[in-house]
């Protein structure tokens, strides 16, 4: 009896030692994947020190970020400006005021306009998305009528260049960050619809759906059950790079004049839109913001490229 | 093929139509209307009710969107309030420098893309894919407008390599054939003049270029990539063939494939990119046209401008797809 | 002297921050001219890489070879890239499982048979097209000249295989290698492209290495097997010996899962248990041993080499060979209704190939490879 368990024991003994493991779910391997990959954590951090420079921003700026505490010192007709000095990490923008406490105060700012319009985009395009989806694969007939015209819609919407969808519905709704941020929300619509419809459509033509199908599962609950969850890995990983591209659209929106001209709330986007007219002058002004926004940008974009390959199935080992 | 060319053109017509319902929409959405719209916002209310009364602004909406659109049938998109000039004369005039932009920045970023992200695939890794990579991320991430002012202020201001802004130099006598002031000077022999056009073409290109550049060089790379672990390639070296031909015909042909596609939905935010690249280059071109049209809220040139677009996006669109028919003998039966 | 003598070849993936994988070790077989060799196993058992190091076709990376591979007085593991170019597609060549996704999509059939056409025999222009209908005629593609000018997705699989062998023999290799070749194939089409393989080897006189999990195809193809188990050979014998007298364990279970007609109605299959994955180093003992019926404690103490307990050149690498005195599971199968089985499979391919279908193995395959 004892030599049985003691083969027993052997051989679960070495086959632990063994190299093969077993799967494990997608989530999981996705998340062991992504904090191995470098891309991701450093996209993590920068995100991170975004969002804490955003949530702590007012408290911790030294100076009022609207007071033109140096007045005498700024004239931007004679191109006098103020750079880096003492009290002045940043040095003065073109009103006195204190560069700096103004790049703190506006990450809020900045990370409100891409985070609301994203949201947006993904609300509206999801919706959609799940709708042309679900007609196309489980609608039948008429589903697909349903489907081809929101998505001839959806096409229209994408043959726009997004800056100028985006100019002409800040056009209708006037200057102001609530039309900046619809304005960059509406652009990431069809984006989001087409992402989610061509992952449902693939999922769809799946052979587990089409056994769920055979096993009589309520056609709503396929699409809610099963189709969009299966669907969802694209626009997580389109929502962070989102985030990176609607900071971006929102600065050249600004650029264009259609930003924020309210001046008590600084926003990177419109800080660098401001600062271009005193480029040759005071091109740091300009840079501060920039660089703000382009690291910030980064960062989602490197996160998202990380989320992509950790959850694309064709790379997984 | 032909019946290709025809059925995409017949797709057009509903979108086309659906575009001209929501500007049709938009323009009546804006603040004070389409008068105002029309006569820019410091018209008279005066003003406003007789040029709504000459509009018929009075009658349904139906009559009112026939009218809109038999307009834009003959092409009559309206009166540019800042010039007073016809706003199809005006995009006629500026066109040629959009379009010389525009190739100028694809052209660059095609044969400095497709390489790169090329080299970088094959050498997965590798110090080019790290930088191919990394500098495609930047590229995306910066602000096209704060590169161009970047890319001015460099090489235009500081170092004085290129000039500044405009076109051409101011003395320099050019012939006019095409209106792309490049071609022209070759055309004509005038090679000083290409020189010259072509030194100011090259900054604002560049800037242009960094997005679709940024794009093309991570499709290339991504499809290549593929390509090299498909079993038709591993057919190609069992059999034995020279790295040129495998690399030329069994991979590069078919990781093309995508990048061809994408090169067309570039179109969009390209000339997203010539409103922004144009205003601070002071390129002479459609946009900054619109840049000072937005600055004006000249809703004319706006309006014409989406349409335009569109349409030249949508035409890109479907010589792509034709292209792609031609290098893809799977989508031609279908 | 062989053709090709194969002299404990190792294959082992390495990559960074993780742990080798050691694919093949210790694999050693000859293929004569004119003979055929089969190499057999369930996926993951190392087969497929085998053909692939012979072809030098494994990337420089993250692979480490070990032992030799003589063929024509060089070897392959360690010949320079542009030798093995050479040898490629003229005196080896190769012909891979799915041949939709083996051909190039955008390149029509003609081109890809006259590039091997132009690169080793010299042939240019019409002569090259010329030859590439000759050849597409011979492995029986009607209207070869029609079908030049067309791309893979217009003909059927067994024509697009049928191409990639025509591809194949187009410079009359000395050596051919099939790395599953029916397995992506109707039952109907796989006993045709087995019969033209076999015409061509008789033929030609080329050798033929076939790598397969099919015991049907081994059964009405090959001289002598090797059985693959997690990358090393754990019996090797003539094909009569094998189908007689399966001897390893997982030899005698494969060949003990396969449905008969004859079987008594209600007798249950007698699947091997597990999978692949259940394993343990050879280093420490039998890999196999966490999926044998009668593995022993001996089988998990220190690495088991082969030997030949039955009669001389039939190896078996186990610590307890099923042997006709200690049959206990197999006595109803290693009798000689196998062997007359396998033998009506060797006369006809289409027998074995359908009984060969039928198999949990060919099954688990189907549902693996995506369609």
């Amino acid at each position: 009896m004892s030599t049985k368990t003691d083969k027993i024991d052997r051989l679960a003994e070495l086959t632990a030692q063994s190299e093969t493991s077993t799967g494990s779910s997608l989530w999981v391997e996705a998340m062991r994947r992504l904090r191995a990959s470098k891309m991701a954590v450093i996209g993590g951090c920068i995100i991170g020190m975004f969002v804490i420079l955003a949530v702590l921003g007012p408290w911790v700026a030294p100076y009022d970020p609207t007071a033109q505490l140096w007045r005498g010192e700024v004239r931007t007709n004679q191109g006098i400006f103020i750079g880096m000095r003492g009290e002045n990490w940043f040095g003065l923008d073109h009103l006195a005021r204190d560069q700096f406490s103004r790049i703190l105060v506006g990450a809020r700012q900045t990370l409100l306009v891409g985070i609301v319009s994203t949201l947006l985009g993904l609300a509206i395009g999801a919706l959609i998305g799940t709708v042309s989806g679900a007609a196309a694969t489980l609608g039948g007939k008429v589903g697909g009528r349903i489907d081809s015209v929101i998505m001839r819609f959806i096409d229209m919407m994408l043959a726009l260049p997004s800056l100028l969808l985006a100019v002409s519905i800040a056009a209708m709704l006037g200057q102001s960050i609530t039309t900046v941020m619809i304005a960059v929300g509406v652009v990431q619509i069809p984006i989001f619809a087409r992402l989610l419809r061509g992952s449902m459509l693939a999922q769809g033509g799946s052979d587990y759906v089409l056994a769920t199908r055979a096993l009589g599962v309520r056609r709503r609950r396929i699409v809610l059950a099963h189709i969009v969850p299966n669907s969802l890995s694209p626009v997580i990983v389109q929502t962070t790079l989102s985030l990176a591209t609607a900071i971006i659209e929102a600065a050249a929106l600004s650029y264009l004049g259609l930003g924020n001209p309210d001046a008590a709330v600084p926003e990177w986007g419109v800080m660098l839109a401001q600062s271009q007219k005193y480029f040759d002058q005071a091109p740091m002004l300009a840079v501060y913001p920039a660089l703000g926004i382009i690291i910030t940008a980064l960062g989602f974009t490197l996160l998202g490229e990380a989320m992509r390959e950790a959850l694309d199935p064709k790379l997984r080992s | 093929m032909l019946r290709l060319v025809v059925r995409r053109l017949l797709q057009l017509i509903p979108t086309l139509l659906g575009l001209s319902v929501l500007l049709f929409v938009w323009l009546n959405r804006l603040p004070g209307g389409p008068a105002a719209a029309m006569l820019g916002e410091r018209a008279s209310e005066a003003d406003v009710r007789q040029i709504e009364a000459a509009l018929g602004l009075d009658q349904p909406w139906y009559v009112q969107y026939g009218r809109f659109l038999k307009r834009l049938v003959q092409l009559d998109l309206g009166t540019s309030s800042q010039t007073g000039q016809p706003v199809w004369d005006e995009f006629a005039l500026r066109f040629p420098a959009t379009v010389e932009l525009g190739l100028a920045a694809i052209l660059l970023a095609v044969l400095v893309g497709v390489p790169l992200g090329y080299f970088a695939a094959r050498r997965r890794g590798g110090w080019l894919d790290v930088a191919a990579v990394s500098g495609s991320l930047l590229g995306i991430c910066i602000p096209v407008f704060f590169l161009a002012f970047l890319l001015r202020a460099v090489f235009a201001v500081e170092l004085g390599w290129f000039p500044s802004f405009g076109r051409l130099s101011t003395g320099m006598d050019a012939t006019e054939v095409t209106g792309f002031y490049v071609l022209d000077g070759v055309l004509t022999g005038e090679f000083d003049a290409a020189w010259d056009a072509l030194s100011h073409l090259m900054l604002p290109a560049v800037a242009l270029s960094s997005i679709p550049l940024a794009v093309i060089v991570r499709m290339t790379r991504a499809s290549v990539l593929e390509v090299l672990g498909e079993d038709y390639v591993r057919t190609a070296e069992s059999k034995g063939l020279h790295q040129r031909v495998v690399r030329g015909r069994h991979v590069l042909r078919n990781a093309l494939l995508p990048v061809v596609t994408a090169v067309g939905l570039l179109t969009g935010s390209l000339l997203s990119g010539a409103v922004l690249t144009e205003s601070v280059f002071a390129f002479g071109g459609i946009g900054s046209f619109l840049k000072t049209g937005i600055d004006g809220r000249d809703y004319p040139v706006l309006v014409g401008f989406i349409l335009f677009i569109a349409l030249v996006f949508v035409v890109i669109n479907l010589l792509v797809d034709l292209a792609y028919s031609l290098i893809d003998p799977r989508v031609r039966v279908r | 002297m062989a053709l090709l003598s194969v002299d404990e070849l190792s294959i082992t993936f390495t990559g960074r921050g993780r742990r080798d994988i050691k694919a093949v070790s210790g694999v050693s077989f000859d293929v004569d001219q004119g003979q055929v060799v089969g190499l057999v196993g369930e996926s993951g058992c190392g087969k497929s890489v085998t053909s692939l190091a012979l072809m030098g076709l494994l990337p420089d990376r993250g692979v480490r070879l070990g032992g030799r591979a003589e063929f024509d007085g060089g070897d392959l593991l360690t010949m320079s890239q542009s030798r093995l170019r050479d040898l490629r597609g003229s005196q080896i060549a190769m012909i891979f499982q799915d041949p939709l996704s083996s051909l190039n999509p955008v390149v029509p059939i003609g081109v890809q048979v006259t590039e091997i056409l132009s690169r080793h025999r010299g042939l240019k222009g019409a002569a090259a097209r010329k030859e590439a209908a000759h050849l597409l005629d011979r492995v029986g593609i009607p209207d070869p000249t029609r079908r030049l000018k067309e791309y893979p997705h217009q003909l059927s699989g067994g024509m697009r295989q049928r191409a990639l062998i025509a591809m194949a023999v187009a410079c009359a290799p000395r050596l051919l290698i099939a790395d599953e070749p029916t397995t992506a194939l109707d039952v109907t089409i796989q006993a045709q492209i087995l019969e033209l393989l076999k015409e061509l080897v008789d033929e030609e006189g080329t050798a033929l290495l076939m790598i397969t999990h099919d015991l049907g195809v081994v059964a009405g193809l090959c001289d002598e097997v090797n059985v693959l188990y997690a990358g090393k050979v754990v019996e090797s014998a003539g094909r009569r010996a094998l189908f007689e007298a399966p001897t390893h364990p997982y030899a005698h279970g494969l060949l003990g899962s396969i449905p008969r007609l004859d079987a008594p109605r209600g007798e249950p299959l007698k699947p091997i248990r597990g999978s692949i994955n259940d394993r343990i180093d050879w280093a420490d003992g039998c890999a196999f041993a966490p999926r044998c019926d009668s593995y022993t404690l001996e089988c998990l103490s220190g690495a088991v080499e082969l030997t030949e307990p039955r009669e001389p050149a039939h190896h078996v690498r186990c610590v307890n060979p099923v042997l006709p005195a200690a049959d206990v599971v197999g006595a109803d199968v290693a009798d000689a209704d196998v062997a007359d089985a396998a033998d009506a499979a060797g006369a006809d391919v289409a027998d074995a190939a359908d009984v060969a279908s039928e198999s949990p193995v060919a099954a688990a395959k189907k549902t693996e490879a995506p369609s």
